[in-house]
């Protein structure tokens, strides 16, 4: 997913959005993300996840950005943990509503 | 397919490119990997230098990595640097600090998407003015001041390992800490003048092992650059970052007057890929060359396939092989295992620089008084008191 360890805990019923200093750049793997003010590169690990991460501005709550994005109740764990560390290194952060 | 594989094959566009807008250079550093000095005069004019960042905006790529020569002593640097961030190409840029000056600090701390790398190569006036040239120490130490100063916060403090400033790594994280800085260490590369003097100034073996110890303690908090990924040899502990040569593969080199080389440690004929002058610009060099195709294809290890370390350090960096005469599929010269020492006893050339823009003269201080007079009064010829 992503290459950062995910520190525990995401909340999948929060709002969130991408921060407005990140770069996404959509590649074969998935994407590229990159982040002007902390100056650090993130990867998407899968196309779908960069769904996620481009729908999350849009819906109402992150655990809605995954299931439009296809993401199977099994698969949320994952999904969860890539989002966390994403979060862990400010490339999204919490919208309010 | 794992991230590192996925590099490997190259991507369609670079991550960051390292861009040297001159060969002109106030300094004479004896390491320097562009034998820099004097300023080409087929450098790419400004107006070519906004047409390659509009194209790296089209490619995407996030940010360029300047530097040179002195990239501030180009008289349209701050307005490159201005275009390159209104079109959303970051800029990180290496300077030895000659211009940042306290308004320039000011300026540049107010933006997000600049970054500065001062370049300092001793944690002691003595160390660092021995490898970069008298008063270099003073000035960038200056130019750290008027950063921290201005309230710029995390500039980084960019050292090139030496055997000299090796057991420095201290010092230098609390001039760091002092200026609000992030320290950068690098590997000092076998290229540009630095073939001259690697033999001199590169870590001994002891020292190899002391910073690889120091990168597994500190490294989450030190940049690198990823630049010594031959040390993952070692294997015990983690190294932070890919260790990955990313050469023609998500990196690569823009000199001064647009060609484009693998890496910025690799200005050679036998690296070089294209010019940005060329028709297809420089996404055609980056995509179709013959010299980037063949970076992206599989590479043989040769004999270091048999090498247990080799998943580990992939056989080192292709340039510092090259520039010490090495094969490209053989050991790194500064192999941790020691393969590189052996295989350099029994290399008889190495290649000649293809470029050389080093000042004629090492730049002297002006002294005033008598100039020794000559032997005899017909003197003046150069070879004079040449000796067989």
């Amino acid at each position: 997913m992503s290459t950062e360890d995910s520190p525990a805990g995401f909340d999948l019923d929060g709002a969130w959005r991408l921060d407005d200093r990140v770069s996404i750049r959509p590649e074969r793997f998935g994407a590229l993300l990159y982040h002007f003010g902390t100056r650090r590169l993130s990867f998407l690990k899968s196309p779908t996840l960069l769904t996620v991460v481009r729908g999350l501005a849009e819906q109402p709550d992150a655990r809605t950005a995954c299931a439009e994005a296809g993401v199977g109740a099994g698969e949320l764990p994952r999904y969860r943990a890539a989002l966390a560390a994403l979060a862990a290194s400010r490339m999204i952060e919490p919208r309010s509503r | 397919m794992s991230l590192v594989d996925e590099f490997q094959y190259g991507l369609d566009a670079p991550i960051c490119l390292t861009w040297e807008l001159t060969y002109a250079c106030n300094l004479s550093c004896v390491h320097c990997l562009s034998s820099s000095g004097r300023r080409d005069p087929r450098e790419l004019s400004t107006v070519e230098c906004k047409a390659l960042i509009d194209e790296f905006e089209r490619m995407q790529v996030f940010y360029v990595n300047i530097g040179g020569g002195e990239p501030t002593v180009r008289p349209d640097f701050w307005e490159l640097v201005d275009y390159a961030t209104e079109h959303h190409v970051g800029v990180k840029f290496s300077t030895n600090g000659v211009k940042i000056t306290p308004e320039v600090a000011r300026r540049l701390a107010g933006s997000d998407y600049v970054d500065v790398q001062i370049s300092l190569d001793g944690a002691t006036a003595e160390v660092n003015d021995h490898v970069r040239g008298p008063g270099s120490y003073d000035t960038a130490i200056r130019a750290m001041r008027h950063l921290a100063d201005a309230g710029f916060e995390n500039f980084k403090i960019s050292v090139v390992m030496t055997r000299h400033n090796v057991g420095q790594l201290g010092e230098f994280k609390a001039i760091a800490d002092r200026y609000g800085a992030q320290l950068r260490i690098t590997r000092l590369r076998p290229s540009g003048r630095g073939a001259d003097t690697w033999d001199e100034l590169h870590p001994t073996a002891a020292q190899q092992r002391a910073l690889y110890d120091w990168l597994v303690a500190h490294g989450e908090n030190v940049l690198t650059g990823d630049s010594f990924f031959h040390l993952a040899g070692y294997g015990e502990g983690d190294l932070p970052g890919l260790n990955l040569c990313g050469a023609g593969r998500v990196v690569c080199l823009v000199d001064p007057v647009g060609d484009v080389y693998a890496c910025p440690f690799a200005i050679h004929d036998t690296f070089l890929a294209g010019n940005v002058r060329g028709g297809g610009g420089f996404t055609s060099v980056w995509r179709e060359s013959e010299l980037f195709t063949s970076l992206r294809s599989p590479q043989s290890g040769g004999a270091c396939e048999s090498c247990s370390a080799f998943d580990a350090c992939r056989g080192g960096c292709m340039a510092a092989k090259f520039f010490t005469g090495l094969p490209l599929d053989g050991p790194d010269p500064e192999c941790v295992r020691g393969h590189g020492e052996l295989a350099l006893a029994g290399v008889t050339s190495v290649p000649k620089p293809s470029l050389d823009h080093s000042h004629r003269r090492r730049p002297v201080p002006v002294t005033i008084g008598m100039r020794r007079p000559p032997d005899r009064a017909c003197d003046e010829n150069p070879l004079a008191g040449f000796r067989r």
